[in-house]
C-alpha cells in the first residue's frame, strides 16, 4: 500500500464524522472520568451505561425517536439509578459496590423486558436503530450525533471550568468544602448528572460496557504523568480524545484487511487503543509510572529507616 | 410446557448456586467483582474456541472460567501496585478483556453460537438444550448447574468457618494462619465456576442479579451468617420462579423478568424489613422523638417543682406555651408520659411521679443509660 492509497482510504466523510465524533467524546468521558476515579466511582459508568437501558426503551416508547430525545430518557433512568444506589447505602447496610451493581443487574433487565416488548408489539422497531445503544457503532456516527456530541462536550467543558475550585475540593475532602460553606450535595448533584449525560451520550458509539473503559483509561493513564488534578483531568481529556481519534482510524484502516461484509468493530479497537496508553503510561509516566519509581527510590529518595525514631 | 417446568427448575438452580458465593462476594464489599467477571467469559470462550475449534468442547467452559480467574489476579496486582484503585483497575481490566473477546468474535468467528447479541443478553429460553458434551455423552444444562450447585453448597459448608473469619477479620485469619488470599482466590474460582455454569442461561449481566440482589436482600433481613446465606438462596429462588412465570404470563425475555423480579423482592425487603427496613427506621426515629418529648416534659416540671410558680407551669391546659409545643402534641405527649408513669395529672395540674423525678434528674446530671430507655 503506498502513501497515495492510503490518503484516498482516509479522505471520506464516513470517516472523518465518526472520527471527530468519538475524539470529542472521549474528550467528554475522559474530563469527567478522571474526576470519577479520583473520587473512588470508577465503576459509576457502568452502572449508569446499563441502567440507561430502560430509560431509552421508555423514550422509545413515549414516541421519541431524534437522538437528543433517547439521550435524555436514558440519562434520566441513569441518574434515576444513581439516585437509588445512594438512598440504598445510605438507608440501608448495603456497601456502594453492592447498590451499584444491584441496580445495574435489575435496571438492566427492566431495560431487558421493556426492549423485547417494542420488538414484539411496536411496528417497524426492529429498523430502528434502537439496538445500537446496546453494542455501540461508532462508524455510524453521523451529522446530528456530531452535534448533540459537540454541544454537550462544549457545555460540559465550560461548566467544568466555572465549577472548578468547588469540585476539587469535595473531590478530595468533602468534610472540609462543607465546613467552608460549599453546597457539597448540590455539587455532587451537578457532578453527578454531568457524569451521567457523559455516559449516556457515549453509549451510542462505543455501547454499554466499553463506556466504562472510556470514563476510566484516560484518567488512570493521566494520573501516571501528573500529581496535579488539573493536569490530570486535562491530560484525560487529551488521552481520550486520542483514543477516539486513533482507535476510529486504526479500525477503519484495519477494515481493509478483511473480506467485503466484515468490518472491524470501532468500540473495542477504541478501548484497546486507550488501554494501551494505560499500559504506556504505568510504565514511563513521570509521576508513577514504574520506571521512574524504580529510579527515584534508588537515586533520590532513600528508604525510610524502620528503626529510626519518630518525632513526637 | 414442561419445558417451562425445566427451565425454571434451571434458573432455580442456577439462583440457589449463585447466592451461595454471593453473599461472601456482598460481604466483602467485591459485588462489581462478579460483574468483570461475566464480561470476560466471553474473552475466555473464544480463545479457547481457536484452541479447539469446537463449539460443544467443555474446554470452552475451562477457558472462560479460566478468564474470569485472570482478571481477578489481574486487578490485584494492579491494585496492589498502588498506581490505581482496586475499583479503577476492575473497570480497565474487565472492559479490555471484553473488548478484545467482542473484536476476536467479530473479526473471525461468524457462528451463530457466538453471536454476540446471545452473548451478552443469556437466551434463557435456550437453556433447556444440552449444548456441552464430553466424549460424546450429552450434558443437558440442569445437570451442569446442578452439580455446581452441590460443589458451591459443600466448599462453603466445609470451609465456612475459613471463609466466616477471612470475611469478617482478615487480618485475625491471618494471624491465625488461614490464608486469606488464598480463601479470596478460593471463593473468586467458585464465582467463575458459577457464573460460567449460569452463562448460558442469563448472561453475563443478569448473573450479577442473582450473586448480588439476594445476597443484598438478606444481608439487610438478618445478622447471621448462616441465615444470610440460607436467606439468600430462598430470595433468589423466588425471584427465579416468579420471574419465569411472569415472563411467561407477558410473553417477554426471562433473563430480564427474573432480573426485575429480584429488584422488586429486595425493595420489598427494604422497605419492610423488620429491624432494619425503611418502616422499621421511620417507627424507631419516630420512638426516639417522642422519648425525648416526654423526657423535656418530665425535665420542665423537675425545673418548677416545689418553687412559687409551680402552679403556673405545671397546668397542663397551660403547657404549650412553656414548652412552645403545639397544644395537639402537648395532650399526646402527656398522655405517653402518663401510660409511662411520669407523671399524674391532679385536676388540672401535672405532678411528677418517683419514676419521673429520677429520670428527669438523670437527664439533668448527664446519665447517658436513662436517656435511651423506653
Amino acid at each position: 500500500m503506498n502513501w497515495s492509497e492510503l490518503l484516498e482510504r482516509l479522505n471520506t466523510s464516513a470517516l472523518w464524522e465518526p472520527a471527530l465524533g468519538t475524539a470529542l467524546l472521549g474528550l467528554m468521558a475522559g474530563t469527567t472520568g478522571a474526576l470519577a476515579v479520583v473520587r473512588r466511582q470508577s465503576l459509576m459508568g457502568d452502572a449508569v451505561a446499563h441502567a440507561a437501558l430502560p430509560g431509552v426503551a421508555v423514550a422509545f416508547l413515549l414516541g421519541a425517536r431524534a437522538p437528543l430525545a433517547l439521550v435524555l430518557g436514558g440519562a434520566a433512568a441513569g441518574w434515576l439509578a444513581m439516585q437509588t444506589v445512594r438512598l440504598l447505602t445510605h438507608r440501608s447496610r448495603v456497601s456502594f459496590d453492592t447498590a451499584l451493581a444491584g441496580v445495574l443487574a435489575v435496571f438492566f433487565g427492566a431495560g431487558l423486558v421493556l426492549f423485547t416488548y417494542i420488538q414484539r408489539n411496536v411496528l417497524g422497531a426492529t429498523l430502528t436503530p434502537l439496538e445500537r445503544y446496546l453494542f455501540g457503532q461508532a462508524a455510524f456516527l453521523r451529522h446530528d450525533d456530531l452535534l448533540l456530541i459537540g454541544s454537550f462536550t462544549t457545555a460540559t467543558l465550560v461548566i467544568m471550568m466555572a465549577l472548578w475550585k468547588p469540585w476539587a475540593t469535595i473531590s478530595f475532602d468533602p468534610a472540609f468544602a462543607a465546613s467552608i460553606g460549599l453546597p457539597v450535595r448540590r455539587l455532587e448533584w451537578t457532578l453527578t448528572t454531568l457524569q451521567v449525560l457523559a455516559v449516556v451520550i457515549g453509549l451510542k458509539a462505543v455501547g454499554v460496557v466499553l463506556m466504562t473503559a472510556l470514563l476510566i483509561a484516560p484518567g488512570v493513564a493521566a494520573r501516571q504523568w501528573s500529581h496535579r488534578l488539573g493536569f490530570v483531568v486535562l491530560g484525560a481529556g487529551v488521552f481520550g480524545a486520542g483514543a477516539g481519534l486513533i482507535g476510529t482510524l486504526a479500525a477503519h484502516l484495519a477494515s481493509f484487511q478483511f473480506a467485503k461484509g466484515r468490518s472491524v468493530p470501532t468500540g473495542p479497537i477504541i478501548v484497546l487503543t486507550a488501554t494501551a496508553w494505560v499500559v504506556l503510561s504505568l510504565l514511563v509516566g513521570p509521576a508513577r509510572g514504574w520506571l521512574w519509581s524504580k529510579g527515584w527510590r534508588r537515586s533520590r529518595l532513600p528508604r525510610p529507616d524502620p528503626n529510626a525514631p519518630t518525632q513526637p | 410446557m414442561s419445558s417451562i417446568i425445566e427451565l425454571t427448575l434451571v434458573l432455580a438452580l442456577v439462583a440457589a448456586a449463585c447466592a451461595l458465593p454471593g453473599v461472601f462476594l456482598v460481604l466483602r464489599r467485591a459485588a462489581m467483582t462478579s460483574d468483570a467477571i461475566g464480561h470476560v467469559l466471553l474473552f475466555g470462550i473464544v480463545v479457547a474456541y481457536f484452541l479447539t475449534r469446537d463449539l460443544e468442547s467443555p474446554w470452552l467452559l475451562v477457558g472462560a472460567a479460566a478468564a474470569g480467574l485472570l482478571a481477578v489476579i489481574l486487578v490485584e496486582t494492579l491494585a496492589q501496585s498502588q498506581q490505581m484503585r482496586s475499583d479503577a483497575a476492575l473497570g480497565l481490566v474487565f472492559s479490555a478483556l471484553f473488548a478484545a473477546g467482542v473484536l476476536l468474535v467479530s473479526v473471525s468467528v461468524k457462528n451463530v453460537h457466538l453471536d454476540v447479541d446471545s452473548v451478552l443478553l443469556g437466551q434463557p429460553e435456550l437453556a433447556t438444550e444440552p449444548r456441552w458434551s464430553i466424549s460424546g455423552v450429552q450434558l443437558p444444562p440442569v445437570v451442569i448447574i446442578a452439580g455446581v450447585l452441590v460443589l458451591n453448597g459443600l466448599l462453603v459448608i466445609l470451609f465456612f468457618k475459613e471463609l466466616k473469619l477471612s470475611t469478617f477479620d482478615p487480618e485475625l485469619a491471618a494471624v491465625l494462619g488461614f490464608h486469606p488470599a488464598a480463601v479470596h482466590y478460593g471463593l473468586m474460582t467458585m464465582v467463575a465456576i458459577t457464573a460460567v455454569a449460569s452463562f448460558d442461561a442469563v448472561g453475563p449481566v443478569l448473573v450479577v442479579g442473582f450473586f448480588v440482589v439476594p445476597a443484598a436482600a438478606a444481608y439487610v433481613l438478618t445478622n447471621r451468617l448462616a441465615v444470610m446465606v440460607l436467606a439468600a438462596m430462598l430470595v433468589g429462588i423466588v425471584g427465579a420462579v416468579g420471574g419465569t412465570l411472569m415472563a411467561e404470563v407477558g410473553n417477554t425475555t426471562t433473563a430480564g423478568a427474573v432480573a426485575a423480579t429480584l429488584g422488586l423482592l429486595f425493595a420489598v425487603v427494604f422497605v419492610t424489613a423488620p429491624e432494619r427496613g425503611l418502616i422499621a427506621q421511620w417507627r424507631q426515629r419516630r420512638r426516639q422523638i417522642q422519648n425525648f418529648q416526654e423526657l423535656m416534659l418530665a425535665v420542665h416540671l423537675l425545673q418548677h417543682e416545689g418553687l412559687p410558680e409551680e402552679a403556673d407551669e405545671s397546668r397542663w391546659r397551660d403547657l404549650h406555651t412553656h414548652l412552645s409545643w403545639q397544644p395537639l402534641q402537648v395532650a399526646a405527649v402527656v398522655r405517653r408520659a402518663e401510660q409511662r408513669g411520669l407523671v399524674v395529672r391532679r385536676g388540672e395540674y401535672l405532678h411528677l411521679t418517683d419514676q419521673g423525678r429520677t429520670l428527669a434528674r438523670s437527664v439533668l446530671h448527664g446519665d447517658p443509660p436513662s436517656l435511651s430507655a423506653g
